[in-house]
């Protein structure tokens, strides 16, 4: 049911864990069937420089989740808020129908972590010395 | 890669024996039981002796057995045609919780037409309560279904005692004993059960073939219009191949069943046992002394199932589980629900069913291989951070 691509995040999950010192976090629960993501992003000169996951949920979840660290790894943040569930279930060669809303959870922890990023550069710009300015 | 299957409630590989005596009436003897002439009554001799094979398994008379296309039809003829053709007496059915869909969603549908339901709650270990059936009866009640053993925490019902409330109340009893036909003892007579649906698929017999057992004097109509097949109780041209199919594994369950009982309670014990000393945070659910041989169901914490199936395959365990991300409808398993655990502890639910082929040195490698599966999900779960202590 699943395409090998999923198969091989699912089975090597790259950058599983947490960050030290992340810059944004961001976590969401699935109203579906109950799971969680979380993301947490460092940034370096508007560059998300890198990326952690963990996930409680099923094969496509943490697939969807490894695939979009890996898509995002080094890129801008506006390229990053592109992202949506469409372009990482298309990155995996498709996810059946019925998980489709595990790629959506996927992308949009990856947002709040964005959004919590921006947040806290609001609030305390002098504070946040890892963003680099 | 090596192949465990232990997935045995699932479904189980057809005997060899059983294929072979299958094989006669899928080539040379494939007479319609309905024929009058030779080939017709080779076939129909061989339905009576698979009627006679699959009837002292479940103590019961061979013109009590009638035969359907599985468990799931005869569940339906059992509950639907019994309240139809009962109406006059009463519209109002009850059974548990935890039944199979294959019952739930067919009382759903009498509910839907007209009928009056009552599903009864199970205390945590999954037992419907007799007491609490006795509660729920009312003067319209004529019949109550509960399941003989559940399909997925492995609980055995006190059949008797259900039984006794139904007929107490005037009302019948239907067991859908799916799960225990040919792996523990049944006795129709002693246990009081007027209704009981079998399948033969997983009892090392082929897929499609069930029966029915209808007590003499049960009053109960055909599901299946359009012929006089199976004493007017079913229509369609018999099965003739699978039947045979499941009056051998009928017999072949009988001659071993208590051996094999011995076996996988001794094999279930271990992989349980095993599995609750080597991966803390875990939950054995259902019944543990009063369950279906082999039949091993546990919760780990902070995983879900899925993955745990995934993974478990990659080494070549073939398991089942009840989390919502397994379940086309992505809701958490009824049957977890109903025994009180908290739909994020269902979300990690493993079941693994033993067969008779199964052997102490397959479990042995599931205890090798499960809690560096699981240990490794945890490392991933965002739950973990807070709750484990390993
Ligand atoms: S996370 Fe539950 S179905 Fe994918």
């Amino acid at each position: 049911m699943y395409s090998q691509k999923v198969m091989d995040h699912f089975m090597n999950p790259r950058n599983v864990g947490n960050l030290a010192i992340p810059d944004g976090v961001g976590e969401v629960g699935n109203s579906v069937c109950g799971d969680i993501m979380h993301i947490e992003i460092k940034v370096k000169d508007n560059v998300i420089e890198d990326i952690k996951f963990k996930t409680f949920g099923c094969a496509a979840a943490i697939a969807t989740c490894s695939m979009v660290t890996e898509m995002v790894k080094g890129k801008t943040l506006e390229e990053a808020e592109k992202i949506t569930n469409r372009t990482v279930a298309e990155a995996l060669d498709g996810l059946p129908p019925v998980k489709m809303h595990c790629s959506n959870l996927a992308a949009e922890a990856l947002h709040e972590a964005i959004k919590d990023y921006f947040a806290h550069q609001q609030n305390s710009p002098s504070t946040n010395n890892s963003r680099g300015t | 890669m090596r192949e465990i299957y232990m997935d045995h409630s699932a479904t189980t590989p057809v005997d060899r024996k059983v294929f072979e005596a299958m094989i006669p009436y899928c080539t040379d003897e494939y007479g319609n039981p309905s024929s009058i002439h030779a080939k017709g009554r080779a076939a129909k001799k061989a339905l009576e002796k698979a009627r006679e094979q699959v009837a002292a398994l479940i103590n019961a008379d061979s013109s009590e057995v009638f035969f359907t296309s599985g468990g799931t039809e005869a569940n339906n003829q059992a509950i639907i045609s019994y309240m139809v053709n009962n109406a006059h007496r009463g519209k109002h059915l009850i059974t548990s919780a935890i039944e199979h869909h294959a019952v739930l969603d067919t009382c759903e549908y009498l509910r839907k037409n007209g009928f009056d339901l009552t599903v009864l709650p199970v205390n945590s270990l999954g037992v419907v309560e007799p007491e609490v059936l006795q509660r729920a009866i009312k003067p319209e009640t004529t019949l109550v279904s509960i399941m003989h053993a559940n399909n997925e925490i492995g609980t055995i019902q006190p059949i008797a005692k259900l039984a006794e409330v139904a007929h107490q109340a005037g009302a019948a009893f239907h067991t859908d004993a799916i799960q225990t036909t040919g792996r523990i003892p049944i006795d129709v007579k002693a246990m009081g059960i007027d209704l009981l649906s079998a399948s033969s698929h997983k009892i090392y017999g082929p897929k499609g073939i069930g029966c029915l057992f209808i007590k003499k004097g049960i009053k109960i109509g055909r599901l299946m219009h359009g012929g006089a097949q199976e004493n007017k109780m079913r229509a369609g041209t018999e099965n003739v191949p699978g039947i045979v199919g499941f009056g051998q594994a009928a017999e072949l369950a009988q001659n071993r069943m208590a051996d094999t009982a011995a076996y996988l309670n001794k094999l279930g014990q271990k992989l349980r046992q095993g599995i609750l000393d080597k991966i803390p945070h875990t939950i054995a659910t259902g019944d543990l002394e009063n369950r279906v041989p082999g039949s091993v169901s546990v919760c780990f914490e902070y995983v879900e199932g899925e993955s745990i199936l995934l993974m478990l395959d990659s080494y070549g365990i073939m398991a089942s589980s009840g989390s919502a991300c397994t379940s086309g409808s992505l809701d958490p398993s009824h049957v977890l629900l109903a025994i009180g655990l908290p739909p994020e502890i269902a979300h990690g639910s493993l079941r693994l069913t033993l067969g008779k082929n199964n052997t102490e040195e397959e479990i042995d490698y599931v205890l090798e291989v499960l809690p560096r599966i699981i240990s490794n999900l945890r490392k991933m779960s965002p739950l973990y951070r807070n709750g484990g202590s390993g």
